[in-house]
């Protein structure tokens, strides 16, 4: 049974129950959450790259990103921190189009973004319309501190997955926990069942 | 796994920071940069959480949180106008493992706080003193005002009997009469300033709102700082650390 805190009353009442994950509430902001600095990569020296259990790595130049088939998306994003925002809009290329034709044994990803910042998923978490490259936030180009020029948009899990700056999408056959879910946090990260920190 | 916290004391820091006093039985300790969340539960079954940094050292024996009265805010508002002697809430934690620092490792180690952003670093220059720390450590703080530096005293009386610990003030809006610190907001001049460089290795933390991290941890990428030697933590407009 949960402590009664007395004279709180919830000055901020949320939504009913299933609107948004438990224990979360919604902000109109968008708070920044970040280990470190915000890289800065000029456009003409970014990359992305699928590695790993693929034939052939596959790599992207800015120009050649932009040019992939793109989507919109309007999602609800829910960080670890409490915070939710609901209806959001990004705009970029999903990473089935990314991984279209490729052939691999692996069942696990691991997104890596400049300055070293990695995070792990089952591969199943990024395919099917699950998972894309965002470049684009609200129609205009996605801001450094928000991950621009380009993130990782998983928004069923916990947003730390959605890797900000991302680089490079690994593919692997085995499970390798990223940069928060070695300090601490859940390993998947199912904001639905709470799994915020190891053991929930 | 939640447990129950209890209130012991509420101090008033600054006209817009309380610090709370907390017992928690079976706490099993923390590392200085950490923080815990914060679960209240409304007589009807209403709960919402947040989470806050632990501003005391690991040595104190008792958990001490300081948290900024924010207008909007549910759970700031009640730990810091509310909460009195004996009230008890639900705490979890602690929580974080990469923006900690402790007497364990390499020196030197700066500090910069915008604000309230100060109480993880505060939680860092107590335990260097409790643990007998001999790494140099300082402490960039940028508050509006003398009335908004939180444990000001405790903070220039360290300065004064450890040379190991430097403290050096900024006050942005407004300054008393006589201040010989800096007036000005953090900027890349003044950061040159006022820390050491780049080539010292010296680790850097830097805790505050938003936009004050993010000019911060630029600033110290042009100023030739590695960026993995630079931790921080951001405070959204939402109280959330």
């Amino acid at each position: 049974m949960a402590e009664v805190s007395r004279g709180f009353a919830g000055r901020r009442r949320q939504p009913g129950k299933g609107l948004i994950p438990p224990g979360q509430y919604v902000t109109e902001d968008f708070p920044v959450l970040s280990a470190g600095p915000t890289p800065r990569t000029p456009l003409d020296r970014w990359d992305l790259t699928v590695s790993g259990e693929i034939d052939e790595a596959r790599r992207w130049t800015w120009d050649e990103f932009r040019a992939l088939p793109r989507e919109s998306v309007e999602v609800d994003i829910h960080c670890v921190t409490k915070w939710s925002k609901l209806g959001t809009h990004w705009e970029g290329v999903s990473v089935d189009t990314l991984l279209d034709g490729v052939e691999t044994a692996a069942d696990h990803i691991l997104a890596i973004a400049d300055y070293g910042y990695t995070t792990n998923m089952p591969l199943e978490d990024v395919t099917n319309g699950r998972a894309w490259i965002v470049d684009t936030f609200d129609g205009e180009p996605l801001e450094p501190e928000h991950g621009g020029p380009a993130r990782l948009l998983v928004p069923h899990l916990y947003f730390w997955k959605s890797a900000k700056w991302v680089r490079e999408l690994t593919l692997l056959s085995y499970d390798e926990p990223g940069f928060w879910e070695s300090l601490g946090y859940h390993n998947y990260g199912d904001p639905w069942r709470e799994q915020r920190y190891s053991g929930d | 796994m939640w447990q129950r916290a209890r209130v012991l004391a509420v101090r008033d820091e600054t006209p817009g920071i309380r610090t709370l006093t907390v017992d928690v039985a079976g706490w099993v300790g923390h590392r200085p940069g950490q923080h815990v969340d914060v679960r209240l539960t409304a007589a009807d079954g209403y709960q919402a959480q947040r989470s806050y940094s632990i501003a005391s050292a690991p040595e104190a024996g008792r958990l001490e949180l300081a948290v900024e009265r924010l207008d909007d805010g549910e759970v700031s508002w009640w730990l810091a106008s509310e909460a009195r002697d004996g009230d008890a809430f639900e705490l979890r934690g602690p929580i974080g493992g990469y923006f900690v620092w402790d007497v364990t490792m390499a020196g030197p180690v700066q500090l910069v706080a915008g604000g309230s952003g100060v109480a993880p670093l505060l939680s860092m220059v107590r335990h260097r003193v409790a643990a007998r720390g001999d790494q140099a450590m300082r402490l960039l703080y940028s508050a509006r005002s003398l009335n908004d530096v939180v444990a000001h005293d405790e903070l220039v009386d360290l300065a004064a009997r450890d040379s190991g610990f430097e403290l050096v003030c900024t006050l942005t809006r407004e300054q008393p009469p006589g201040w010989s610190g800096y007036a000005r907001r953090v900027d890349a001049a003044l950061l040159a300033e006022a820390l050491w460089g780049p080539e010292t290795e010296a680790g850097t933390y830097v805790c505050g709102p938003t936009r004050f991290v993010e000019s911060v941890a630029s600033a110290l990428i042009d100023l030739g700082y590695r960026a993995n030697s630079i931790k921080t933590e951001r405070f959204g407009p939402t109280g959330t650390p």
